[in-house]
Formats: structure tokens, sequence, C-alpha cells
């Protein structure tokens, strides 16, 4: 089996998503890797680390990254038919795998956390409903075979490779697609460890009553264990937090040691983005709130008293 | 300024989901708007408004003749809207679906944009934006937070994971917006009552030169192999806050070796 994987990254760091991906890709096959951007030699030799043996890359030329990496990977295609190519469910992710597939007129499958490989088959496993229901899909149709997979879904460990040979492919037309250009990148601040890679993760719900209430209750107890801040949705949408802290089926999958969720109700799209988390601390003024299904330690109590305290007796242990 | 937006009709996100025996998603009930559609409804008749003049055409794909969900885009101010429905796409999966998307497109003609949501409340694939954009030979421009228009470019901010960029294009483009870019408007009783007579261009793929084995399940070339529930999450220990339940918190975050 050859596996394609499209890595992207960050200042010459492959993200963990891509590291995960080429972790599975190596225990199912042959492995190499398409990237579009800068620092090449850096991931080239991080990607080798994890499995890849040879990395396909071409410059955005100041477009996405996402709609580059179509176009790389159509090429890539065109001289070495690999039977499947992975890409992380992210933004660009879903760019290039949506742009490719209409390229190449294959299907794709989306929104997997398990590939099983069996002779030439290969399926995708996906959650719908909220992750109720788990749905095994096979593809049926001529390779390569595409899949967008969610992040966390595999654990990262480098192999210890050398790195990956460096293969500078030529784009040919790209048509209109990279007509869309990137004028200005804008960073927001952010102070303590990455949502995903926190061991432990502090989100608020609307059950933390304002905006106001954000930083003295979520990011004020995210600090004090070292964690990342996290929300639902609701309060993403309210404009409380930026959309980056979200958790859930159209924000972030964690799977910290212990998430705590405050004032959160609990519904199936928060769910699937945390419950693989170890351990869960609710804390929710309502005794019937779902997401205490879930929880390990459960709090029926009001956010504004409990949170307040807890943090005085961890700042008083400290 | 000719604005087409594309509109699933769905069943309503309030009920739980179910699958039918062919695998495919339960849509008995009547279907309603996606309300993740409704921000690509409002920007689009914002943006036709600030252009001076223009219409904004519908989109919607669908098995059964569903129109319910197009009438409330139209009462909220949408011209006319394109409706493609036959029973021969169930089972349609995103690149089927993109391809009668772009072919209805190509059908209302002269357009400048495309708006479409990032991802579906139901089937949520999420490619269907760039998957139409490239049968198209446009740019597309996803994850919009704010869009503008301006000298025949349309500009957005496109959420990252660090914060957003800007990213801009000539028309025509496809854009997708992100769920809260702009506040719907609810349609207003003249509204609801104009949409009755808005006209839908009903057709079926063949009419868009579309063959039956481009679409529905011999489309899709994927089969499901199997549907199982997820593994239950047990519940732990639960307690009524006395004013002391933070010690028990504390007594959780020691014997996890947290703090
Ligand atoms: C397609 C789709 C995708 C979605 N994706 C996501 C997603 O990625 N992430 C996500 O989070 N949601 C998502 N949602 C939304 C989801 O369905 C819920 O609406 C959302 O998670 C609710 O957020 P909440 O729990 O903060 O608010 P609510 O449901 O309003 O719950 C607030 C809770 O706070 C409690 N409360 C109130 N006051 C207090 C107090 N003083 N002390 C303690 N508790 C209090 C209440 O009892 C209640 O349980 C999605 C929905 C759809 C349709
Ligand atoms: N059947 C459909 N009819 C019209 N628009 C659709 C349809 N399916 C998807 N779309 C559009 O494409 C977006 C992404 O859909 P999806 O790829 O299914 O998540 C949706 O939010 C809609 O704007």
């Amino acid at each position: 089996m050859k596996i394609l994987v499209f890595a992207e990254a960050d200042n010459g760091a492959p993200v963990t998503s891509t590291l995960e991906l080429l972790t599975k890709a190596r225990a199912l096959g042959d492995v190499e890797a398409a990237y579009v951007g800068s620092d090449v030699d850096a991931v080239a030799a991080a990607v080798g680390e994890y499995g890849a043996t040879k990395l396909y890359t071409a410059d955005s030329q100041g477009s996405l990254v996402g709609v580059v990496g179509a176009s790389l990977i159509a090429a890539v295609i065109a001289v070495g038919q690999p039977d499947l190519v992975l890409f992380a469910q992210t933004y660009d992710g879903r760019d290039a795998v949506g742009r490719l597939s209409a390229r190449i007129d294959r299907p794709v499958l989306t929104n997997g956390y398990s590939v099983t490989v069996d002779g030439d088959s290969v399926s995708i496993g996906a959650q719908v409903f909220g992750g109720r229901v788990l749905v095994e899909t096979q593809f049926t149709g001529p390779t390569p075979h595409l899949a967008a997979i969610r992040p966390k879904s595999f654990v990262a460990e480098p192999s210890g490779g050398a790195a990956a040979t460096i293969e500078q492919v030529d784009l040919g037309e790209t048509g209109r697609s990279t007509e869309a250009k990137v004028l200005d990148h804008h960073v927001e601040e952010r102070e303590g460890p990455k949502l995903e890679e926190a061991t432990i993760v502090v989100s608020g719900g609307r059950g933390i009553g304002s905006a106001e209430s954000y930083g003295p209750l979520v990011d004020e107890l995210a600090q004090l264990l070292k964690g990342a801040s996290g929300a639902s949705r609701a309060i993403v949408d309210a404009g409380w937090v930026p959309y980056s802290k979200q958790v859930g089926q159209t924000g972030k999958t964690v799977k910290p040691k212990l998430y705590i969720a405050l004032g959160i109700s609990g519904a199936t799209q928060h769910l699937v983005g945390m419950k693989g988390s170890d351990n869960i601390i609710a804390i929710n003024k309502d005794a019937e709130a779902p997401i205490f299904s879930v929880a390990d330690l459960g709090v029926v109590g009001d956010v504004q008293k409990v949170v307040p305290k807890l943090i005085e007796a961890l700042k008083a242990k400290s | 300024m000719n604005i087409l937006v594309c509109v699933k009709q769905i069943p309503d996100p309030a009920t739980p989901g179910e699958l039918t025996a062919e695998h495919t998603l339960k849509r008995e009930a009547k279907l309603i708007l996606d309300e993740s559609d409704s921000f690509g409804v409002e920007m689009a008749l914002q943006l036709v408004d600030k252009a001076g003049g223009g219409d904004v055409t519908l989109i919607s794909v669908a098995p059964n003749g569903e129109v319910s969900g197009l009438r409330t885009a139209l009462a909220m101010g949408a011209a006319k809207a394109v409706l493609v429905s036959d029973p021969s796409l169930s089972g349609s999966d995103s690149l089927s679906t993109a391809k009668v998307i772009a072919k209805a497109v190509e059908r209302v003609g002269d357009a400048d944009l495309l708006l479409t949501a990032t991802e579906s409340t139901d089937g949520y694939t999420g490619t269907i934006p760039a998957q139409v954009a490239e049968l198209l030979d446009w740019p597309s421009l996803t994850f919009a937070k704010q869009v503008t228009i301006a000298d025949g470019k349309v500009t957005i901010q496109r959420q990252t994971e660090a914060g957003y960029d800007v990213v801009e294009a000539s028309l025509p483009a496809v854009v997708s917006v992100t769920a809260g870019v702009v506040e719907p408007r609810y349609p207003s009783f003249k509204g609801i009552m104009a949409a009755k007579n808005k006209p839908v261009d009903a057709v079926k793929p063949a009419d868009l030169g579309l063959a039956d084995d481009q679409v529905g399940w011999a489309g899709a070339r994927q089969k499901i192999t199997s549907v199982e529930q997820a593994p239950e999450r047990q519940a732990g220990e639960k307690i009524e806050d006395d004013g002391t339940a933070f010690e028990a918190v504390v007594a959780y975050l020691e014997k996890l070796k947290v703090v």
C-alpha cells in the first residue's frame, strides 16, 4: 500500500495532525508526503523522523496552501500513483482534499477517526450524529482513495527515520484556483499551551453568564492548572471568545488528561469533541444536564460560587 | 451584482438523526433551511444591497421535491431558486452533489459570486465549496468571517488556527462563510407572502446533462460496511454543592496529581 500524506507545517515544524497521520500511515504501508510552503529542509527532516521517505514540495507563491496542495498532489499522482492520500481535517486540509477530489474525479471520505487496510481494500471509520453512531465506509472505485481524518484520531510517535528526500514538483496548469492570494496574516495573542496539545483543558459555556466572566473563571483556572482554555459553540457564536477556542464537532477535538466543563450543557456536538478525555469534571447547576453522563466528577452547583472558591483553594496551595 | 447561494434543506437538527436501511439520512419529516446557510443568504442580500442592485438566487439539491427550506430563504429576500431534485440523487456523496451544484450554477449563468456554508449541519463533510469551485475553475475563499466586495474583487477574513488571514481574489469566486458572519434577518410577514409566488426552477440531473451513474449511490463509489452504536462513557460520582464542593474538586485534582 502506497500512502501519500498532505503535510502542513507552522514555522518549519509539521503540525501535530500531520505527525499523527504519518505515524498511522507507516503502520499501513510505504509513506511519502506532499508539502506546500517554506523551510523545506526542516520539514523534510521532521517528516522523515515520522516515517516519510520522500517529500514532494512546491512553493505557494502567495496562494492558499491547500489550493496549491491540490495541484501538487495531482502532479504527484500523475507520475507515481499512490493507493491512498490522507489529509487532516483542517482548514487547509479541507481545501486541498476538496479541490483534488474534483480535479481527479475521486470521492472523498471525511471526518474519519480510523483507517483500515485489508489487502487492496481501504475503509474509513467516522462518527455521525454527534458521535452516537460509528460508520465504516469502504472505497469501491479506482485509486487513489482520498480521506480526511480528524486531528487527535491517532497518537504521533517518531520512528527515528532519516530525513525525507526532497523533490521539487512543477505544478503545471493551476487554472484560476491560485488566483486567491493571501495578503496578510493576523495572529491573535495566546498564552500557555495550545488547546489541542494541553494536558488540561478548562472550557466555559453559556452558564458562565457573560463574556466578562470568562477571564476570572475559565482563563484563571486554566492558567492555575497550566492548561488551556476552551469554549462551547454557544459562547463563540455569541462573540464572547474567538472561534479558535471552540471544542466540538465544528471546533477542535481535544483529548487531555483532564477536561473541566464549566456551565456547559453537554450537547452531542460538544461531547464529540471532548469525551475522549481521560478524566472529566463538570460543574453545572442543572442536575439533569447531559454533561453529567460523561463526567467522572459532576458538581451540581453554580459556577459563580464553586469556581472562585476552587481558585482560592488552589492559590492557597501553591 | 448577482449572487448565488447554496441552501441545503435538512431534517430538523433538534430531532436525533437516523439512518435508513439503505444507510442514507432519514428525510421523511418536513425539511427545513439549514441554519448554517441562513448566514450565506443574509450575506448575499447585504452584498447585493451594497452593490446597489442585482439578484440573489438560491440553489438547492434534494432527492425529494422539498421546497419549505427554500421558501424560508425566499421569504428572507432572495429573488428566485433552482431546485435540483430526483429520486436518483439519493445516496449522493459530496462530489456528486458538487457536480450537481456546479451544473446548476452554469444553468443560472452570469453570477459574480457563489456563497456556501463551511459545512452542512446534517452531513458536515465540509468539502463541497472547494469541489464546486474546482469544477467551475473559480477561486475558492473558504472559512470567511468577513466578506467585502469592491472593484471586481472579493476580500475575506479567513479563519485560521492562529487568528485570520486576509485573502483576495477576482470574481467570479466561491466563498464559504462561517456561522455568525452576519446576523440573519427573520422573514417578515410580507416576505413570507411574497415568497409563495417567487419562481422555483425545478430541474432533474438529466436536464443539467448529468448521467444517472454520476449521482446517487452509483456515483458515490463507496459502500457502508458497518453501522454501530458508539460505546458510551460511564458517568462517575455526582455531588450537590453545599458550599464545600470545591474541596471534592481539589481532592480529585490531587488524586490526578495535577496540583
Ligand atoms: C451542526 C452543529 C454543530 C455544532 N458544533 C458545536 C461544537 O463544535 N461545539 C459546541 O460546543 N457546540 C456545537 N454545537 C452547538 C450545540 O448543539 C449546543 O448548542 C452548544 O454546545 C451549547 O453550548 P452551552 O452548553 O454553552 O450552552 P447551553 O446549552 O445553553 O447550556 C448552558 C448550561 O449552563 C448551565 N448553567 C447556567 N447557569 C449556570 C451557573 N450559574 N452555574 C452553572 N451552570 C449554569 C445550564 O444549566 C446549561 O446546562 C453545534 C450544533 C450544530 C447544530
Ligand atoms: N444538497 C445541497 N443543496 C444545496 N447546497 C448544499 C447541499 N449540500 C451541501 N450544500 C452546501 O455546501 C455546504 C457544505 O456542505 P457539506 O460538504 O455537506 O458539509 C453546505 O453548508 C451548503 O452550503
